[in-house]
């Protein structure tokens, strides 16, 4: 148990150096960033004496340790846009983007595992026809034009509901959050539910091909064979041994659920972490860029961690070790 | 006691509509099982054996169904009952055990609750008294310390150990009739004679019988005491154990017989049985057998021979009246 | 064994229609449909200059008079122009035309390029092994972790950050796209030609080339595709489709094709300016187009795995 963890500790580390070698490489090699920080004006004695202050004179070893021990301390250097540290500009609109991912997560898993159980169970029903036929759909519809379909529907047609922005935010300081306010809710409604279709229909195939894959096995036909009932057989017996890898996608699903935030707040004008990016690529202000990957990547570890402590709690193989007598 | 037999097959047909038509795994078996008799069912793979099993429990797998026959139990249909019925049936009164116990058993739940479960369905007993019910199940399978061990997971266990926890699970709400699908053969060969020990002991001590599927003959011979061996979906030939194994009529159980060696016969050679089972898709009118079958005359080429009862026997071979191969 | 006589043997029209694959294909109404949309979308885009009613290149064809037209069954429409026009009086039918050849260009583009990629690395990884192998497949497993549209988007930004001022965004983008899109594909063709190479590594034809001199790549090559054909079909149809979605993403997004030549994508980024005052056509005609041939390569891909995986049906 204490080996797993360790070993997936040190996989963790492993990845995050990888990404991080990637935003240094990044960040150091495309383009030049004194040319970004300085007008055309300066002086190349100028450009000089701020390379040697920026370190960009040291070895390239010691600049990318550099740059993981800044990174570790928040410190991912000066956007090239907008003139200020990356961290202070990351930290404003994080709240915006993971209050969206979050109330999306939900929205897919609430909606998701029903209907991957349901479409399992009932195969040949009508409704499990259309849930698929609903999921390909969903699958097949870029994320941006259902969310220009919405605000079209529900915008402009309707107009029942915002097209962009956060609505009234209220400050707590050191979170400026949206849900506490009518206005927040509503524009949220259209974003989060963009955000969440495409997910939802990916964790409703998984939760089905799964289920489909479960309700085969010798136990599950060995439970039938005992006369157990069949509500005990679907949701107890087999809906458990479903979600056991339904829980390891989920978790990496609520992860690029943030990055996919990137077109949505794109189409929504959600001012998250995700317009920002977007706004970075378009000027190459290569140090968001780089900031956002690291963080990513660290919220893709985190997430991963806590999947594999859930797996731990859920299947007994794993918490207790193989007692072959 | 009834003279209605505790369970009997009839004429039951088990198709599987396939894109090249038809695919008949069952054609026609009948048999009875006596109260507390043991019938063993043997025959290659893909003769049916399992597939009648898991008709007369209901559990073919669609699109497989019963096209045709009947099964009764006790005197009653089981095979048109509805599905609720049909669960009441299962466990209570018809239990099975699987082949593969590493498979068997549900990975997430520990032995007691699995057992529990299963008591609690059929029998009206508080928790407290279905856990010393499957207590007393466990111990007598023979899981040592079961009081310790109960609250385990089944991952915990060995093949032969976890194959016990299927018998107890099978047996846990007494039911008449066992059906065991090749019980052993996922076994390590030292557990398989315990594993059918156990199983015959619990079922003669409740009086339940035993539908035994298996291809062993061997494990027939020792635990039958009638058996029906089946062929490309039909019974070739039924009878008691004693009778079949040392007078086989039918010209398919004489290859069987031949090919087990044994110590106490005094064979010089394994006989074997030429080619290989039909295909079900592609079998020809007539006997199923004639084109493996070294005694085949015109007649077994055109008409299907039924089983011709001849006292407490019957084989399907048009020369069953008299001793064939001798 | 009965020697099957040369003559009885049924030609290839009579062996498809005896598969599996026929079968399924012609059971099935919806993916024949499917296929069908496919055709024509292909064919369409294939031979634009001869299908479009208008050259919506052409600059000097085209008249601000004209622009803002709706479409035919509305009020002030123009019969010349079945879909209307958008701001400077570009046909919507021939520019969904045209834009649908360069989007499928860059899904076809990127796919080829994963797909060569990813085959070369998974056999790379699987014969050699060792350190090779980790070393690739640790980078397929990290990147696998990232969304591929995150992906794109980065190395979009670094290329052009890389070669900013050299080339004009008008020649350079459908490279841009298709070296984005590919890269972030290639890692489930890798995976795939991977677990194949490994299998038919040890076999011993594999020793026995080596003995005659031929290089083992080479001979594992012809071993190796055969078995991969059906999984790399599969999930090239599949790419496809997610290439063209992500090409008319990141068009969405600003950093794809540029509106002068503009791909689905672009059509639907120009128009959702106009969502707002009322010229719904100009955004909602391309996104339709592009809804219906992504799902029905995906119906089409989709089909292709339950057909070539039965197990999982």
């Amino acid at each position: 148990m204490l080996a797993f963890t360790i070993r997936r500790l040190i996989q963790s580390i492993g990845v995050m150096l990888v990404v991080s070698l990637i935003a240094f490489v990044m960040f150091r090699f495309v383009g030049d960033p004194v040319d970004q920080m300085v007008g055309l004006e300066t002086t190349i004695e100028e450009r000089e004496v701020l390379r040697e202050q920026l370190g960009l004179n040291d070895a390239t070893p010691v600049q990318f340790l550099r740059f993981v021990g800044n990174a570790i301390q928040g410190d991912f250097g000066v956007s090239y846009q907008f003139k200020r540290p990356v961290a202070t500009i990351l930290g404003e609109r994080m709240p915006a983007t993971l209050e969206l991912a979050f109330v999306s997560a939900i929205l897919a898993l609430v909606a998701g595992i029903p209907m991957g159980v349901y479409t399992a169970l009932r195969r040949d029903s009508v409704l499990s026809k259309l849930f698929l036929m609903i999921s390909l759909i969903g699958v097949s519809l870029p994320t941006f034009l259902i969310g220009i379909l919405f605000i079209f529907l529900f915008a402009v047609v309707f107009q029942i509901l915002p097209s962009f922005g956060r609505g009234e935010i209220v400050d707590l300081g050191w979170w400026r959050t949206g849900l506490l306010t009518t206005s927040g809710l509503k524009a949220l409604i259209l974003p989060s539910i963009t955000l969440a279709l495409f997910q939802m229909t990916l964790i409703m195939r998984l939760v089905r091909s799964e289920m489909l894959e479960v309700l085969r096995t010798d136990y599950i036909k060995f439970c039938r064979a005992r006369g157990l009932r069949s509500r005990s057989v679907n949701f107890g017996h087999a809906l458990k041994n479903t979600l056991v890898p339904v829980i390891t996608i989920a978790g990496l699903q609520i992860g690029s659920l943030i990055a996919f935030a990137i077109i949505t707040e794109t189409v929504f004008q959600w001012p998250g972490m995700g317009l920002l990016f977007l706004q970075a690529v378009q000027n190459v202000d290569i140090p968001i860029m780089a900031a956002y990957l690291l963080l990513i990547a660290f919220l893709f570890v985190m997430i991963n961690m806590a999947v594999d402590m859930l797996y731990v709690v859920v299947d007994p193989r794993i918490r207790i070790g193989g007692g072959e007598e | 006691m009834t003279d209605t037999p505790l369970l009997s097959v009839r004429d039951l047909v088990v198709q599987f509509p396939t894109r090249k038509g038809v695919l008949t795994a069952v054609d026609g078996v009948s048999f009875d099982i006596q109260r507390g008799e043991v019938l063993g069912v043997v025959g290659e793979s893909g003769a049916g054996k399992s597939m009648t099993g898991a008709a007369i429990i209901g559990l073919i797998e669609p699109p497989g169904r019963i096209a045709s026959g009947q099964v009764l139990l006790d005197g009653e249909r089981i095979d048109n009952l509805s599905v609720n019925q049909m669960r009441r049936v299962r466990g209570k009164k018809v239990g099975m055990v699987f082949q593969d116990p590493l498979t068997s058993l549900n990975p997430l739940y520990t032995v007691a609750q699995q057992l529990v479960e299963t008591v609690r369905t059929h029998l009206p007993l508080s928790e407290k008294q279905a856990r010393e019910h499957a207590l007393a199940l466990l111990d007598e399978v023979g899981i040592p310390a079961a009081k310790r061990r109960m609250d385990d997971y089944p991952h915990q266990f060995s093949g032969g150990m976890r194959q016990r926890v299927v018998i107890a699970l099978a047996l846990a709400a007494e039911p008449e009739l066992v059906i065991a699908d090749e019980p052993t053969t996922a076994l390590d060969v030292s557990v398989q004679a315990q594993i059918i020990d156990v199983l015959k002991r619990l079922c003669s001590e409740r009086g339940a019988a035993v539908m035994l599927i298996t291809h062993d003959m061997g494990v027939i011979a020792e635990t039958a005491d009638r058996v029906a061996v089946m062929y490309a979906g039909r019974v070739a030939e039924i009878g008691p154990v004693r009778d079949v194994v040392q007078h086989a009529k039918h010209p398919y159980t004489q290859g069987l017989m031949g090919s087990i060696p044994t110590l106490a016969h005094d064979s010089d050679r394994l006989v074997q049985i030429h080619g290989s089972m039909p295909r079900l898709t592609d079998i020809l009118p007539g006997c199923a057998f004639n084109p493996r079958c070294e005694h085949a005359f015109d007649r077994c080429r055109q008409e299907r021979p039924s089983p011709i009862q001849n006292g407490d026997r019957a084989v399907a071979c048009w020369l069953s009246d008299q001793e064939v191969g001798q | 064994m009965s020697v099957v006589e040369q003559s009885d043997r049924p030609g290839f029209i009579a062996r498809m229609r005896d598969t599996d694959i026929w079968y399924s294909f012609v059971r099935n109404r919806i993916v024949m449909l499917a296929a069908f949309i496919t055709i024509v979308i292909f064919l369409g885009a294939l031979f634009a200059p001869l299908v479009a009613p208008h050259n919506p290149f052409d600059l000097a064809s085209l008249s601000l008079m004209d622009s803002l037209v709706p479409p035919v069954w509305m009020e002030e429409s123009d019969p010349r122009y079945l879909l209307g026009t958008d701001d400077q009086g570009r046909d919507i039918l021939s520019a969904i035309i045209y834009g649908a050849r360069i989007s499928l260009a860059v899904g076809f583009a990127s796919v080829a390029f994963a797909a060569v990629l990813g085959i070369s690395l998974g056999l790379l990884a699987g014969y050699l092994g060792g350190r090779t192998d980790a070393i690739i497949m640790r980078i397929a497993d990290v990147q696998l972790t990232f969304p591929s549209i995150l992906i794109a988007l980065l190395i979009d930004g670094s290329v052009r950050g890389i070669f900013g001022g050299q080339f004009s965004r008008e020649d350079s983008a459908f490279y841009v796209l298709v070296l984005s899109i590919g890269l972030s594909f290639w890692v489930q063709y890798a995976r795939t030609v991977r677990s194949s190479t490994l299998v038919e590594k040890n076999k011993e034809y594999v020793q026995a080339a080596r003995l005659i001199g031929l290089h083992p790549i080479k001979i594992m090559l012809r071993h190796v595709l055969p078995n991969v054909t059906g999984p790399v079909l599969v999930i090239a149809t599949i790419n496809l489709a997610l290439a063209i979605i992500t090409e008319a993403t990141l068009s969405f997004l600003g950093v794809g094709i540029p509106s002068t030549q503009p791909s689905l994508g672009t059509l639907i980024r120009i128009g959702n300016d106009f969502l707002f005052s009322g010229e719904w056509w100009i955004t909602i005609f391309p996104g339709i187009a592009l809804a219906v041939l992504a799902l029905a390569i995906n119906l089409l891909g989709d089909w292709l795995r339950d057909v070539l995986n039965p197990r999982l049906r």
